[in-house]
Order: C-alpha cells, then sequence, then structure tokens
C-alpha cells in the first residue's frame, strides 16, 4: 500500500460523472477520514448510486481526481478493490450456491488468509451460522442482505461502501442490519453510506450529506442535527416542498 | 490461477444444481438433428455430404444459447458487478468463465455426437472427432465467451449475440464441416491436417485476442 498522506480514506476533488450529455456528478468534493462513517441523502436520480459506483471502481469518472485508502482510482483499480467491501441494494449472492460457497467463493477471489476459519467467523458476526449450508435463493432478504455484509467484510477491508442498503427490508431487518452496521463501524472502518433513511443517517454516520442532481448541497455533522431539522435542511436542498 | 478455477468451480457448481443450461440446450440440439433427420432419407447418398453440417449446426446454435446464459446469469443480483468489484485482473474473468463454458459444451457434444452418429447410422467409432470437437469448442467459446460479455447489457441480447458472434466464428465452424466429412469417410488422418492447422491457428489468435480485449468490453 502506497502512504497515505492526506490521512483521508476517501477523497474526491471535482469528481464528474457523465453519461452523454447527462451529468450525474458534477464536481463533487468529498473527503472521508479513517473510521468516519459519513451518509449521503437524495432524491431518486441525485446520483447516489452512480458515486457509489465510482468509488467502488465499477464506473469510470468523466472529471476530477479521487483517491482511496491513498490510491488513485485511475490508477490502481486493482489495489482500490482489496480496500473496499460493498454492499448495494443488489446482494452479489448466487442463488444456487449456499451461503458457505458463496463466501468460499469470493474468499478465494480476494485471496483470504485462513479462509475456513474467517467464513465461520463472518457468518458468525450476520448470525447465520445455522443456515450456513443452505441455498441461498431459501433465504429471505433480509438474510441475504447479511450474507451480502459478510460477503463485503470477508477480506476484513478498511473502508465500506453502503448503497441503500436497507431496501426492500422490513422493520425488525432493518434494525438488524442497523445493529450490525454500528458493530462494524465501530471497528474503525471508514463508511460511506447513501439511503433514503434519515433516522439511519443520525443513528450510523458521524458527517451527513445531502447529494441533488449530481451536487453536494448540504453537509453537516450528525451529532448537531435532530430528525426535525434534518429532514427540514433534506427538504431544503432537494428542492422537497416540506 | 486459482481464481480462474474458483469462478470454473463455481459456474459448474450452480449448474449442476440447476441443469439450467445443460438440459435446454440438449435438448435443442437433439431437436434439430432429429428434424433433419426426418428431412433427409439416412438411406440416401447425399446424407454423408450433410451429415458433417447437420452436426455443426445443431452444436453452433446450441452453442450459442449456451453462450448467452453464460453471463446473464451473472447479472441476477448484480453478481457481475460482485465479480467486477474482485481484485484481479479482468483476464482472470474471461478465463474462469470461458473455461467454464469449454467444459459445459463438451459435456453436451459428449452426448449429442453418439446421438447424431446413431441416428444417421454412421460409424460410431471415430476418434479424430475428439481432437476435431476439442478444437472447434475451443475457438468457439473463446470468441463466444467474448461476444456473450459485449451483448451482455444489450436488452436483445439473445438476437444479437449470434449477428455479431457467428461471422466471426464462421472459419472454424467450415473448419470442423469439413474436417469431419473427411473423419466421417474414414480418410487418413492426413487429409484432414490442414483443416485442424486452421482451427488451432483461430483458437490461439482469438484465445489471445479475446482475452486481451476482455476488459474494455466488460468495463463500463
Amino acid at each position: 500500500m502506497i502512504e497515505n498522506n492526506s490521512g483521508f480514506m476517501i477523497e474526491a476533488y471535482g469528481l464528474a460523472k457523465l453519461f452523454g450529455s447527462h451529468a450525474a456528478l458534477r464536481s463533487v468534493d468529498l473527503k472521508v477520514g479513517k473510521g468516519e462513517c459519513v451518509a449521503i441523502l437524495g432524491p431518486n436520480g441525485a446520483g447516489k448510486t452512480t458515486l457509489i459506483k465510482v468509488l467502488a471502481t465499477l464506473a469510470k469518472t468523466s472529471g476530477g481526481k479521487v483517491r482511496l485508502a491513498g490510491f488513485d482510482i485511475a490508477k490502481n483499480a486493482v489495489q482500490i478493490r482489496r480496500q473496499i467491501g460493498v454492499v448495494s441494494h443488489q446482494t452479489f449472492l448466487y442463488d444456487n450456491l449456499t451461503a458457505y460457497e458463496n463466501l468460499k467463493f469470493y474468499g478465494k477471489m480476494y485471496d483470504v488468509p485462513d479462509l475456513e476459519e474467517r467464513i465461520f467467523e463472518v457468518i458468525e458476526q450476520v448470525r447465520l451460522t445455522t443456515r450456513i449450508h443452505d441455498l441461498v435463493r431459501v433465504f429471505s432478504r433480509g438474510m441475504q442482505q447479511r450474507l451480502s455484509i459478510a460477503r463485503a467484510i470477508l477480506h476484513d477491508p478498511p473502508i465500506l461502501l453502503l448503497d441503500e442498503p436497507e431496501t426492500g427490508l422490513d422493520q425488525r431487518s432493518t434494525a438488524m442490519l442497523s445493529e450490525l452496521l454500528k458493530k462494524l463501524i465501530a471497528g474503525n472502518r471508514t463508511v460511506l453510506m447513501t439511503t433514503h433513511n434519515l433516522e439511519w443517517c443520525l443513528e450510523l454516520g458521524n458527517r451527513v450529506m445531502v447529494l441533488d442532481r449530481g451536487r453536494i448541497t448540504y453537509e453537516e455533522t450528525g451529532h448537531n442535527l435532530g430528525l426535525v431539522e434534518l429532514r427540514e435542511n433534506y427538504n431544503r436542498h432537494t428542492g422537497v416542498a416540506s | 490461477m486459482s481464481k480462474v478455477f474458483a469462478i470454473v468451480w463455481k459456474d459448474i457448481l450452480s449448474e449442476l444444481r440447476t441443469r439450467e443450461i445443460v438440459v435446454s440446450v440438449l435438448v435443442f440440439a437433439i431437436l434439430i438433428i432429429v428434424i433433419f433427420n426426418f428431412a433427409f432419407d439416412s438411406g440416401k447418398d447425399a446424407i454423408g455430404l450433410v451429415a458433417p453440417g447437420i452436426l455443426w449446426v445443431a452444436l453452433t446454435f446450441a452453442g450459442v444459447l449456451s453462450l448467452n446464459r453464460t453471463f446473464a446469469m451473472e447479472r441476477e443480483k448484480g453478481c457481475l458487478e460482485g465479480l467486477m468489484l474482485c481484485p484481479v485482473s479482468r483476464d482472470v474473468l474471461y478465463w474462469g468463465k470461458m473455461i467454464a463454458s469449454f467444459i459445459l459444451m463438451l459435456a453436451i457434444e459428449i452426448i449429442v455426437t453418439p446421438i447424431f452418429l446413431v441416428l444417421y447410422d454412421l460409424p460410431l467409432f471415430v476418434p479424430e472427432l475428439i481432437l476435431i470437437t476439442t478444437l472447434t469448442t475451443l475457438g468457439f467459446v473463446s470468441v463466444g465467451t467474448l461476444f456473450s460479455a459485449l451483448t451482455v447489457n444489450i436488452r436483445a441480447r439473445d438476437i444479437m449475440l449470434p449477428i455479431l458472434f457467428f461471422p466471426i466464428v464462421v472459419p472454424v465452424i467450415i473448419a470442423a464441416v469439413e474436417a469431419t466429412q473427411i473423419a466421417l469417410d474414414g480418410k487418413p488422418f492426413s487429409d484432414m491436417a490442414s483443416w485442424l492447422q486452421i482451427m488451432g491457428a483461430f483458437d490461439a489468435i482469438f484465445l489471445v485476442i479475446s482475452a486481451f480485449t476482455f476488459e474494455f468490453v466488460i468495463e463500463e
């Protein structure tokens, strides 16, 4: 790993992403320090998923500079992939493989040392030990999302990118996911999370940002905010009538 | 190399569980062979001329069905993104998917070819067919895996794949038909050497080109 002189785990300067003539991200500046959890709110089409995809090396930038864990995204994509774990509303899991087989596959792809031991460790963390040899297709949506978190942390990445991980979950599963994420965040991981859930932002995020039409329009430290105030600010900065 | 085999293991295990590709492709290939068998009277001398063509039409069309699923199955649950997030160079993904497709197609051919030989009353023991089939399948999947990745995000991929893929793969199919003809006629091995060389050259060229260009095809 090259030396991360800036001290930030995620840095974006003037980040832009164009799809043809449509600008999904416009000059986004972002800095996330080690151990920090930043929550990004925004309406549909604001550019949240595009931002996560760019940071996860799944989409190329159209302009600007991005560094993760000190690595330049344009030059060191493979090294960056070792430093990140991604949880999306899509689980990236194979339905016809068991939970164990899915983790074994991804573990091999990430060269995880002591893989067997690590699989049982992460499966325990997401409380799926008793279902480890069940096919993923028989799992509920909540269980699949927990297994998706196990997949994302299997290689113990210092950075987690979460793209609306609560999508499609019922209240119980969301609460369970929230507890799980709190533990992961407490483990000194750097987390960047997009969500529509304002309560989650305050519960999990040290910092809250609002992304609207490809721009960061609002930023505040989490503990300075209450839910009502956040909702008002969100509405104001996304043009939603309160 | 272990990552390539991790992808192969995952694809084969997944297929063994569902038999989604093998069963449908197998039925399709056998149907083509049976339909042609009814269309041509196998008692006529002409059958010797058209039989190799029929075999390779069946295997080629069935192969395209199989290739269509190669990357389509990765789209479900965003697994393609999961693969793209792995810290490996893109050619590892290509080799993994290509080898898995190669094994699946060979498995289909191992079943279809004897059925074809029996239905068309052709000699059952033709060892040269093993070499011809292996070389043809390798060329077929080397290009097919690349085009399967290219068309995975296209809405009409079921149609687009054969349209883009067949013109490229024509040389290896022609060589396969000619070499199969020579093998079924019982002519000496030296007679088919030039066709085998064409297949070998095609395989070598397209394995290298496909592995090299895969990154540009699969990336956004």
